[in-house]
C-alpha cells in the first residue's frame, strides 16, 4: 500500500483541537497517526492515563469517536466488550457497516497495570487494535516509574542521587509479551517514521483478530526535554537501535526499518538530550550509558535473528 | 459553557457533543508564535501531520491553510520539523 500525505485530509478527523495535553506532546500525534491507518467509523476506549484525562476534560471532549473511559486496568476488557456486542448487533443484523474498535493505553495503562486484561483480550482472539503510547513512566501522576521506563532514567520512584543513579533494572519487552500471545499482528513504531507507522495501523486494522501496536510517545516534563523535540527525540531513539522498529505478521519477524551506516547514532546521544538522564553524564555514571548500549545492541542483535529465524525464505524452519 | 445541575446531566455523565473541546481555547498557553513563510513553504503537510493540537490545517487540494491560533500551545515542533525551515517561531506580543 503507498501512502500519500495528500490524501489525509480526506480521512475524517477523530481526535479534535481543545484537548490539554501539554504543548510538544507526543501521545495525540501517536493516537491521530494510528487514526489515519482506517477509513471505517472507530470505537475507542481509553484506560486512565495522560491521553483519557486531557482529552475528556469534563464537560468537554476532544474526541469526535464514539469514546469510553472505564478504569486505568481494564481498556483492553472494556473493548473486548464492545467487539462482542458488535459481532451480537451484526449477526442480527441491526448494524451493517464494518467499524474498529481501538483500545489506548499508555505504559503504566499496558506494561504494568493493563497487562492482565490486555493478555485475557489476546487469548480470547477479539478483533480489536491494541495501542500503546509509551512515554516510559506514569506521566499523568508525575513522573512514577513504569515497567517501561529506561535503565537510569531518573523518576520521581526512582530519583538519581548519591546513591542509586535512577532506575535500576532496563524495561521489559511488551512488544515480545504480545508476540507471545501467537495473535495476527504486533508492532512496533514511531511518530518520527510516519509512513511506517500509519502503514502498521492500517495493517493493525485490516487483520481479524487482536492486533497491538508499541509506539514510543516522547513526554517533554517527564523526559525533561524541550518542547519542539518530539519529533526528533523519536528519530534519534530509531536510529540509535534503542527503540527498533519492527512487526510480528503471523509469526514472522521483521524489521521494518534498518539505519544504514551514516545514520546510526550511539544512545548517548539520545540520552544526552533528556534532563531524566542528566546524571549519567557524569563520569562515575558513564558505565551505565555503556550497559544501555550493549543492551541496545544485544536486542537488535536477537531481532536480527528472530528475522532470519521467522523468515520464509530459508531459515533454521 | 454555564455549570449544569445533575438534574441537565446526561446519565452516567456522558458527553454527547462530538469534539467540543474546541470550545476551550488552548491558544493563551503560547508564549512562541509561528510565522510560516508562504513563499518558501513546499505544502509537504509535514506540519499539519506533526501539530499536536490539530490547529494547522489542510486544504482539500492538498496545499497548507490556516494556522488555527486558538488551539495553537506554540510548541514549535513544526518549526522543527519543517525541511525547508520556513515556519519562525516569534515571541508573542500581547
Amino acid at each position: 500500500m503507498k501512502l500519500n500525505i495528500k490524501e489525509f485530509p480526506k480521512i475524517p478527523e477523530r481526535l479534535g483541537s481543545g484537548h490539554r495535553l501539554c504543548s510538544g506532546c507526543g501521545a495525540p500525534i501517536v493516537a491521530k497517526m494510528v487514526l489515519m491507518g482506517t477509513k471505517d467509523p472507530v470505537v475507542v476506549t481509553n484506560a486512565t492515563g495522560c491521553l483519557e484525562v486531557a482529552t475528556t476534560i469534563f464537560p468537554y471532549t476532544a474526541w469526535k469517536t464514539p469514546f469510553i473511559h472505564s478504569a486505568f486496568e481494564n481498556s483492553a476488557s472494556t473493548a473486548a466488550g464492545v467487539e462482542a456486542a458488535y459481532q451480537s448487533l451484526k449477526r442480527q443484523g441491526k448494524i451493517k457497516r464494518e467499524i474498529k474498535i481501538l483500545a489506548i493505553g499508555g505504559d503504566g495503562g499496558t506494561y504494568d497495570i493493563g497487562l492482565q486484561a490486555l493478555s485475557g483480550a489476546l487469548e480470547r482472539g477479539h478483533d480489536f487494535v491494541y495501542l500503546c503510547y509509551d512515554n516510559g513512566a506514569y506521566m499523568n501522576t508525575g513522573v512514577q516509574r513504569s515497567g517501561s521506563t529506561p535503565r537510569g532514567s531518573s523518576t520521581t520512584t526512582s530519583p538519581a542521587g548519591e546513591a542509586v543513579p535512577g532506575k535500576q533494572q532496563f524495561p521489559k519487552d511488551l512488544t515480545a509479551i504480545c508476540a507471545a500471545h501467537k495473535i495476527p499482528y504486533v508492532a512496533q513504531g514511531a511518530i518520527s517514521n510516519w509512513k511506517d507507522l500509519i502503514t502498521k495501523a492500517s495493517k493493525a486494522f485490516a487483520v481479524k483478530g487482536p492486533a497491538v501496536l508499541n509506539v514510543l510517545s516522547p513526554c517533554p516534563p517527564g523526559w525533561k526535554h524541550a518542547d519542539d523535540l518530539a519529533v526528533e527525540i523519536s528519530d534519534i531513539a530509531v536510529n540509535s537501535k534503542i527503540w527498533p522498529l519492527y512487526e510480528i505478521e503471523n509469526g514472522q519477524w521483521r524489521i521494518t526499518y534498518k539505519p544504514r551506516d551514516k545514520k546510526i547514532r550511539p544512545v548517548e546521544d539520545w540520552i544526552k538530550m533528556q534532563g531524566r538522564f542528566r546524571h549519567l553524564t557524569k563520569k562515575e555514571n558513564h558505565h551505565i550509558i555503556e550497559e544501555i548500549q550493549q543492551w541496545a545492541d544485544e536486542n537488535w542483535d536477537r531481532l536480527e535473528r528472530m528475522e532470519k529465524a521467522t523468515s520464509s525464505e530459508g531459515g533454521s524452519e | 459553557m454555564s455549570e449544569k445541575g445533575w438534574k441537565e446531566l446526561e446519565i452516567g455523565g456522558r458527553i454527547t457533543e462530538a469534539g467540543n473541546a474546541a470550545k476551550y481555547k488552548t491558544g493563551d498557553w503560547r508564549t512562541f508564535l509561528p510565522d510560516v513563510d508562504r513563499e518558501k513553504c513546499i505544502n509537504c503537510l509535514q506540519c499539519y501531520l506533526y501539530c499536536p493540537d490539530m490547529a494547522i490545517e489542510a486544504k482539500a487540494d492538498g496545499t497548507l491553510g490556516k494556522i488555527d491560533l486558538d488551539y495553537c500551545k506554540g510548541c514549535g515542533i513544526c518549526s522543527n520539523i519543517c525541511p525547508v525551515k520556513c515556519i519562525e517561531m516569534k515571541k508573542e506580543e500581547k
